[in-house]
């Protein structure tokens, strides 16, 4: 089930980077991204979980939208 | 968490108090066959968590086994302040010379804990303190550094307790306030401490309290006791609603989010914190309101957690809007309680701009959290309107 | 001035590693602030917020000499060695946010910081501020919200709780009143600091002109609050905001904080109210009555004494 108030997006390249997916998911406080062997996957059902910490736009510039679905 | 009668004596036992011969049972059966193990005159004593068993027929005498088997189901049914027994003791009736009223407890203005010693038990104590001060003494103890008996017999002493009766007083007071430190207890009473005609002292009626804060340092004792882990040996047993609050508050640990407390309106409250929901649910009431349940969010809770709690009130039976308000927050974020509380609506499926009767929380993330509840047709007020005054709105919606 | 905290105190965050005192370190140093260190045992050489972060309190104290203050923030199993450390290592002023703490552990402490000629506000509670000095724990959140809640002034605030501390601070702001020093006393059955035992300070604070506080029922503080005032016959008019009324009819269920349990007649709403108007003190019907009160009582205030 998607985020009835928060998405987020991963830049298609930048998903496959398992480095950056691993860094993605020590930096988000509420666990949205998991690392796996073909990169980055989105957990769903933590989305609303976001806390606009803006730690996952630090941690990959440019490839990461945090996206508020209520704006 | 209050212990029953026999959990206490099962307590002070192990310590060797002096204590009567006695037995619990569960059926009138069991009940003459512990009066036949007494052999005399026995007093039977509906066990429950509530003072005033005598006057409520909860406690009652048998001269003979078969008295003692009839007299089972009327002190089972017999209600003290709501309650009736979980079973009965069936102690030998012991002939009193006189009773004495013996209580360590927490004084919250000392900081320390305190003996209360009188020679006048039996009766309710906070008479004896208005109308014969001089029988009642308060005794203060150090919680850090060594005690020792001499507090104890000076506490005896104090209402002019001498002789051997002063001897024989000393060790079971000074076993009291040890049984008291050792199982952070909150209140250690035996009410009352008898003399028995023949000089000896027994615990007639005992009452402890033990800190729910401190059950997970007690596991063994409890155990022993029978306690089960979801007792919460409150004034009232938790009702079903109240279970699954706790449950939705255990879900995970970010914040709380439950704390509720059952009541019968259909003005659901999505309260917080502390304070702000004792205030709030004045408010309610004082504008005559009807809340559907007490309950406390705070801590900030994890969007998932208001989620479920707001749920857990939209399904009680009963209730027609939620109000969903708080003090000014600073850790509770205005947003993650906004998206819970909406969440929670739409997955009950009701619209929650119909269902949500105010929503007044202002404070951190105040704009975010405005933002949904416009997205949503919510009307919502920030502090200029007062705790008080959202209230009032909540109510006149309610028709 | 302002009471307990100026803007020159420093303090050290003991249990500095954890989720909730990252966020308290991070608040306090955004308002002002002055932390010299933390304490995690095992996490020696790391840093929060450029805060160095140590294993032992004595070696704080080593590296940038004595600290005042401690704010404690590590689970309530380990909050009551935590305290004797930093009394033990010569620190005056204790806020305990740590909640859950059976109160024997809290008796523990009182009693030793008494021994120690020490302070502990607490436990349970948001802590101390002093509006554009500084604050010590999480009362009023983020240093912007803070800021829009808070401002100096002549209004000393006592709460038992810590969200009502800042609506009150908040209702105060808007109306124009600001506030010298606010201090969250914590919900438990026994806290470090009661009221009564504040008001010398703020009596003895010439910019406090008048106090506010939040009350429950539970408890026998406002019976001592009501006799210290009595006692002193203070100079400073005081205003009490009393909630949970309708616990009047509940008694022996808890709501709320630990100490709110209606055990005796004392503890009651009702017969709190009236303890506090027989010493003089208004008690306000609703949070938004008490700017107009506090006006009112200290435009009548009796002469200062030795002025």
């Amino acid at each position: 089930m998607p985020g009835m108030f928060i998405d987020v997006r991963v830049d298609a390249a930048a998903a496959k980077d398992t480095e950056l997916a691993k860094k993605l998911a020590e930096v988000c406080p509420v666990d949205i991204f998991e690392a796996g062997d073909a990169g980055v996957s989105i957990v769903e059902k933590n989305l609303d979980e976001c806390t606009l910490c803006d730690l996952c736009l630090e941690a990959a510039p440019g490839k990461v939208q945090v996206i508020k679905l209520y704006e | 968490m209050r212990f029953y009668e026999y959990e206490s004596k099962a307590l002070f036992r192990r310590h060797k108090m002096p204590l009567g011969q006695g037995e619990l049972a569960s059926s009138a059966e069991e009940a003459k066959a512990a009066a036949a193990a007494i052999d005399g005159p026995v007093v039977m004593k509906s066990q429950v968590l509530s003072g005033g068993r005598m006057k409520a027929g909860a406690v009652k005498f048998a001269d003979t086994p078969d008295e003692a088997a009839g007299l089972f189901a009327p002190i089972m049914a017999a209600e003290v302040s709501g309650q009736t027994g979980r079973s009965v003791l069936v102690e030998e009736k012991s002939p009193v010379a006189q009773e004495y009223f013996l209580s360590v407890t927490w004084d919250g203005r000392a900081k320390q804990p305190v003996v209360l010693f009188s020679d006048m038990g039996g009766i309710d104590i906070e008479e004896v303190a208005e109308t014969h001060p001089e029988h009642l003494s308060r005794t203060h103890f150090s919680s850090i550094l060594p005690i020792s008996p001499r507090i104890a017999k000076e506490a005896v002493s104090a209402v002019g307790v001498s002789g051997s009766d002063l001897n024989r007083l000393t060790p079971i007071v000074f076993e009291l306030m040890k049984i008291f430190l050792e199982y952070d207890l909150t209140l250690a009473e035996i009410n009352p401490l008898a003399k028995l005609e023949d000089g000896r002292f027994i615990v007639l009626d005992g009452h402890v309290d033990m800190e729910a804060e401190a059950r997970g340092r007690h596991k063994a004792l409890l155990a022993e006791l029978g306690v089960q882990e979801e007792e919460t040996r409150q004034a009232r047993p938790p009702t079903e609603f109240e279970i699954q609050g706790r449950q939705v508050n255990e879900a995970d640990h970010r914040g709380v989010a439950g704390n509720v407390v059952e009541f019968d309106g259909n003005l659901g409250l999505v309260i917080g914190a502390g304070g702000g929901s004792l205030t709030l649910f004045d408010a309610v009431r004082k504008h005559g309101g009807k809340p559907a349940n007490y309950c406390e969010i705070g801590g900030n809770p994890s969007v998932n957690k208001a989620c479920e709690l707001t749920k857990l009130i939209l399904a009680k039976p009963g209730v027609e809007k939620i109000a969903v308000m708080m003090n000014v927050v600073s850790n509770t974020r205005v947003d993650i309680v906004a998206r819970g509380v909406v969440k929670g609506c739409i997955e009950s499926g009701k619209d929650p701009k119909d269902v949500i009767a105010i929503f007044r929380i202002p404070g951190a993330w105040e704009e975010e959290g405005f933002k949904i509840l416009e997205k949503h047709g919510v009307e919502y007020c920030d502090r200029s309107v007062s705790m008080y005054e959202a209230a009032g709105r909540a109510v006149a919606k309610m028709g | 001035m302002s009471i307990l905290l100026t803007k020159d105190t420093n303090f050290i965050i003991q249990g500095i590693t954890g989720r909730e005192a990252v966020n308290l370190t991070r608040e306090n140093l955004d308002y002002g602030s002055t932390i010299v260190g933390g304490v995690t045992p095992g996490r020696a050489g790391r840093d929060v917020y450029g805060v160095p972060v140590y294993d032992c309190v004595r070696d704080v104290v080593k590296n940038h000499g004595a600290v005042e203050g401690s704010i404690i923030s590590v689970p309530p199993g380990f909050t009551k060695d935590a305290a004797f450390e930093a009394l033990e290592n010569g620190i005056k002023l204790i806020v305990i946010v740590t909640e859950n703490i059976p109160r024997k552990d809290v008796a523990q402490m009182v009693e030793l910081a008494e021994l120690r000629g020490a302070r502990i506000i607490g436990p349970n509670c948001l802590g101390i501020i002093s509006p554009e000095e500084g604050k010590m724990g999480g009362v009023g959140g983020p240093a912007a919200n803070t800021r829009q809640a808070y401002s100096k002034g002549p209004v000393g605030i006592m709460s038992r709780s810590g969200g009502m501390t800042t609506e009150i601070a908040s209702t105060l702001t808007a109306a124009g009143l600001g506030q010298s020093t606010c201090v969250s006393i914590g919900g438990d059955a026994i806290v470090g600091t009661t009221y009564a035992e504040l008001m010398p300070l703020f009596e003895a604070d010439p910019e406090t002109k008048a106090i506010a506080i939040y009350s429950e029922p539970g408890g026998r503080m406002e019976a001592e609050l009501a006799e210290w005032i009595q006692k002193h016959d203070s100079r400073l008019p005081v205003v009490a905001f009393m909630a949970g009324r309708f616990m009047d009819e509940m008694r022996g269920m808890r709501f709320g904080h630990a100490g709110t349990i209606v055990e005796g007649k004392e503890d009651t709403a009702a017969e709190k109210i009236e303890r506090l108007r027989s010493a003089g003190i208004d008690v306000a019907e609703r949070i938004e009555e008490i700017p107009a009160l506090i006006q009112k009582r200290m435009q009548e205030r009796k002469p200062e004494r030795g002025n």
